[in-house]
């Protein structure tokens, strides 16, 4: 993915009047919230709202949440995506529908989702408590499988279409020199697609790191157990809106990180 | 060591279906179009494209035998690939790519970088085992490739088109280095190529693949002068008829008949090669016992010779000098009197 360079473009051609108004609107409408986002941050009493416990323990649980959540990705959705990438079997399309639908689906109905299955009184809920003594709804792990529910699929996709792109016959290579397909996994097709897994992680880290409708519905809003940064930010409002324009904006640098570290996979194709 | 090998295997365009067998010791080479179906015959030896049905034996171990229901995968044949775009492990290092295979067969890390170290300076390449692969050259690339499957040691040896990647001068030192080290490999050793050339500077033997098929078998002389497809009679530059002889004359089966001597009587190849192809303005009352009248199609200039293509019963392509066009004054789209000779007809059972 070549940057195209700025010498060979053909001279620029000029844009209708009314493209050129809309146009303006149009990125205006995403510089004046950020603008209005910087230009209210206290920054003389930034680092002390940083360092206030209520935003330390939002900004760790938060870490700890999408960390975790990233991790359980990786180890459940490359397998996944590895079985809709080479495999076929019946209702696959199906399953990989289903896999996906958390992208768009409202986060909140997935809250409510993971409610119903792993609640007190839901599909596995139940059981999980009476014969596992263990409780998701409203405690940290219920906050980390909300924001997996969520992310995942970013993972998922992106190895997807890694693996896909990738030529297998590196694979039939290393099987003619005698590795197993276990070894073929590790030591050939995911050191190809690291790039993928990479971008993946990086994007279903990022969505995790921001989710608010699934984790408040399924988790809550417990300080310190499943309030996440988000979650904070939204209650700070209220009571202490420097705490939640500070929030905002950690959230905000995180976020432009991320697009600068994927720059060549997401702006790199003009 | 052999290879006995009935390959009935679906391809996307066609099915394949190929017998062969390759004894120790000889070199065979696998020649055929794009798209003959070459590749796919090594995959399936491999084990990498199933078998419909069939059997593939080495050395009296069935490798796969449907029937059977035994299927060895890839990786517990005893067999090395080496791929027309190498397919070195880009994330790894030359030396690494090497040991590969060893270290797939358990040995010990240190054990197998020495050992790829050996085979590096054994294709003459000590001193690039650090470097990535995608810093080599064409021919240096295929050479780790070569070290890569050599090293682990395989009774079948397959070669998919090495030297297509190469350039020409490149090709020159790579297919000589090639032929010594296959020289002194003691396995069954199959090259597909669809270089006529390069076939028969390197093969014992040569199979000719076309449409999924074997068409023909035979030492490389053997098959140029007796041709039994269009594709090798095209590459030997020669024009092919098949017919049915009885008492010295062929029937063709794509119309007209020519006269042959010593034609045994049954379905033959009659080969007649372009320079024995005679040209006259008007009938000729001469010799030839073959004489019939076509039109020039193409006129083609190849050096000091001009191949003149003909439709007529039958078609055919002579070769005759520019001196002689020029005084036939022969365009395309002329009529012209063709004449062969009987004796310059070279007839064989098909």
């Amino acid at each position: 993915m070549a940057l195209p360079t700025r010498s060979r473009r053909t001279p620029r051609p000029s844009a209708p009047l009314p493209i050129v108004i809309l146009a303006s609107a149009g990125a205006a409408f995403f510089i004046i919230p950020l603008l209005g986002l910087l230009l209210r941050t206290p920054w003389t009493s930034a680092w002390q709202q940083l360092g206030s416990p209520e935003v330390l323990t939002a900004l760790r649980l938060s870490l700890l949440a999408s960390l975790s959540a990233t991790a359980i990705a990786l180890i459940l959705g490359v397998p996944l995506a590895w079985s809709f990438a080479r495999l076929t079997f019946p209702g696959r399309s199906v399953l990989r529908a289903l896999t996906v639908l958390p992208m768009v689906l409202p986060p909140v109905v997935g809250g409510v989702a993971l409610l119903l299955a792993f609640g007190r009184r839901g599909l596995l809920g139940g059981w999980l408590a009476t014969t596992l003594g263990v409780h998701l709804p409203f405690t940290t792990a219920g906050a980390i499988m909300a924001e997996t529910f969520v992310a995942m699929p970013f993972l998922v996709i992106t190895v997807e279409a890694g693996l896909r792109s990738m030529d297998t016959r590196f694979e039939d290579a290393a099987r003619t020199l005698g590795a197993s397909r276990w070894t073929v996994l590790w030591r050939v097709t995911l050191p190809l697609v690291r790039p993928s897994l990479i971008a993946g992680a990086v994007l279903c880290w990022a969505r995790a790191l921001g989710e608010f409708g699934a984790t408040i519905t399924f988790a809550g809003n417990f300080p310190g157990r499943t309030q996440t940064m988000p979650l904070a930010v939204y209650l700070a409002l209220e009571s202490n809106p420097d705490a939640a324009i500070v929030l905002s904006l950690v959230l905000l640098a995180v976020s432009l990180a991320v697009l600068i570290g994927l720059r060549d996979r997401w702006l790199g194709a003009s | 060591m052999t290879l006995e090998a009935r390959v009935l295997a679906d391809v996307s365009a066609f099915e394949l279906d190929v017998e062969l067998a390759v004894g120790a010791g000889e070199l065979v080479a696998v020649l055929g179009p794009n798209g003959a179906g070459k590749t796919s015959l090594l995959r399936a030896l491999a084990g990498l494209l199933p078998l419909r049905s069939g059997r593939v034996t080495l050395d009296g171990v069935v490798l796969e035998d449907p029937a059977a229901g035994i299927r060895l995968p890839s990786e517990r044949r005893p067999i090395g690939l080496v791929f027309q775009d190498y397919l070195l492990f880009p994330h790894l290092s030359v030396r690494e790519n090497v040991a590969f295979g060893l270290r797939a067969r358990g040995m010990a890390r240190v054990v197998a970088m020495g050992e790829a170290g050996r085979w590096l300076e054994r294709v003459g390449m000590p001193a690039e085992g650090d470097r990535k692969p995608a810093s080599l050259s064409g021919g240096q690339a295929q050479r780790v490739a070569l070290a890569r499957v050599l090293a682990t040691n395989p009774a079948l040896l397959l070669l998919d088109e090495p030297m297509a990647a190469l350039d020409a001068s490149t090709r020159v030192a790579f297919r000589r280095d090639l032929r010594q080290h296959l020289e002194s490999f003691r396995g069954v050793r199959l090259l597909v190529t669809h270089d006529p050339l390069e076939a028969m500077a390197m093969a014992d033997r040569l199979v000719i693949l076309e449409h999924g098929r074997m068409l023909q078998s035979g030492t490389p002389a053997d098959v140029t002068q007796h041709p039994r497809s269009r594709y090798v009679a095209d590459l030997v530059g020669v024009n092919l008829f098949r017919g049915r002889a009885s008492h010295d004359v062929i029937t063709l089966a794509d119309g007209g008949s020519l006269t042959a001597a010593g034609a045994a009587d049954g379905d033959v190849f009659a080969v007649v090669h372009p320079r024995t192809v005679a040209l006259y303005r008007t009938r000729p009352d001469g010799t030839p016992r073959n004489v019939w009248e076509g039109r020039a199609i193409d006129l083609d200039s190849e050096g000091d010779r001009v191949r003149v293509r003909l439709a007529g019963s039958p078609s055919i392509v002579a070769e005759v000098t520019p001196a002689a066009v020029r005084d036939l004054g022969l365009d395309r789209g002329d009529r012209v009197w063709i004449g062969v000779k009987a004796t310059e007809i070279n007839v064989y059972p098909a």
